[in-house]
């Protein structure tokens, strides 16, 4: 599924509203997300799953084609870990285990 | 870093704030948005926001796992993860390096 989808099931789930606005809730959703990430924040969604931002500190990398060494800069990447009902509806209902939430 | 934690109240607010329905509605919107994306994970789909990233769920074996506290043998029956993979656009913007994801020109 893409977004373009998602967007129109969602038009399609609440007939009232225009496909422009079912666009904005989509995207203002996922925006929400993205500066909350930027900001350092977590985001949390129960049942769902939490997004959250963790640091790569820098290192010395190296160009595979030359071997030369490169220096990495510190870097955040984002990080998702799915919620616990959404884990075990993944698996039937079960929850194969891994740490909680 | 201020370190704060976004709750699906947030994004209600969000909603309410940008599209201007009610909040009951806008709260209900929120929600319908991630029970859609959870259906179609749970069906095996792949996820693709562009500009955000891909949710796939992957497929894993069964394999013979130890309790790190005791040692002991724990069987890892198989099972299905979740993975999110972000796209280079959200990994920019969080470091600084690029347009808010919506605000990027595709």
């Amino acid at each position: 599924m893409i977004k373009s989808e998602l967007v129109a099931r969602i038009a399609e789930r609440h007939p009232h509203l225009l496909q422009k606005d079912a666009e904005r809730i989509v995207a203002t959703i996922f925006d929400e997300i993205s500066t909350a990430l930027a900001r350092g924040d977590r985001v949390e969604l129960r049942g769902f799953g939490a997004f959250s931002v963790k640091p790569r500190p820098a290192r010395v990398g190296r160009n595979p084609r030359t071997g030369a060494p490169v220096m990495v800069e510190e870097k955040r990447v984002p990080f998702f870990k799915t919620g616990k009902e959404l884990r075990e509806k993944l698996n039937g209902g079960i929850d194969r285990g891994e740490d909680e939430d | 870093m201020t370190d704060k934690t976004v709750t699906r109240a947030h994004l209600s607010e969000a909603v309410y704030q940008e599209v201007g329905l009610s909040r009951n509605e806008s709260a209900e919107l929120v929600e319908n948005v991630l029970d859609e994306i959870a259906h179609r994970l749970i069906q095996g789909e792949t996820l693709k926001l562009s500009s955000f990233g891909t949710f796939t769920v992957r497929q894993k074996g069964g394999r013979i796992g130890r309790n790190p506290k005791t040692g002991q043998e724990v069987p890892i029956e198989p099972r299905r993860v979740l993975v999110f993979r972000p796209s280079h656009v959200l990994k920019d913007f969080i470091n600084g390096k690029g347009p808010k994801p919506s605000e990027r020109n595709e």
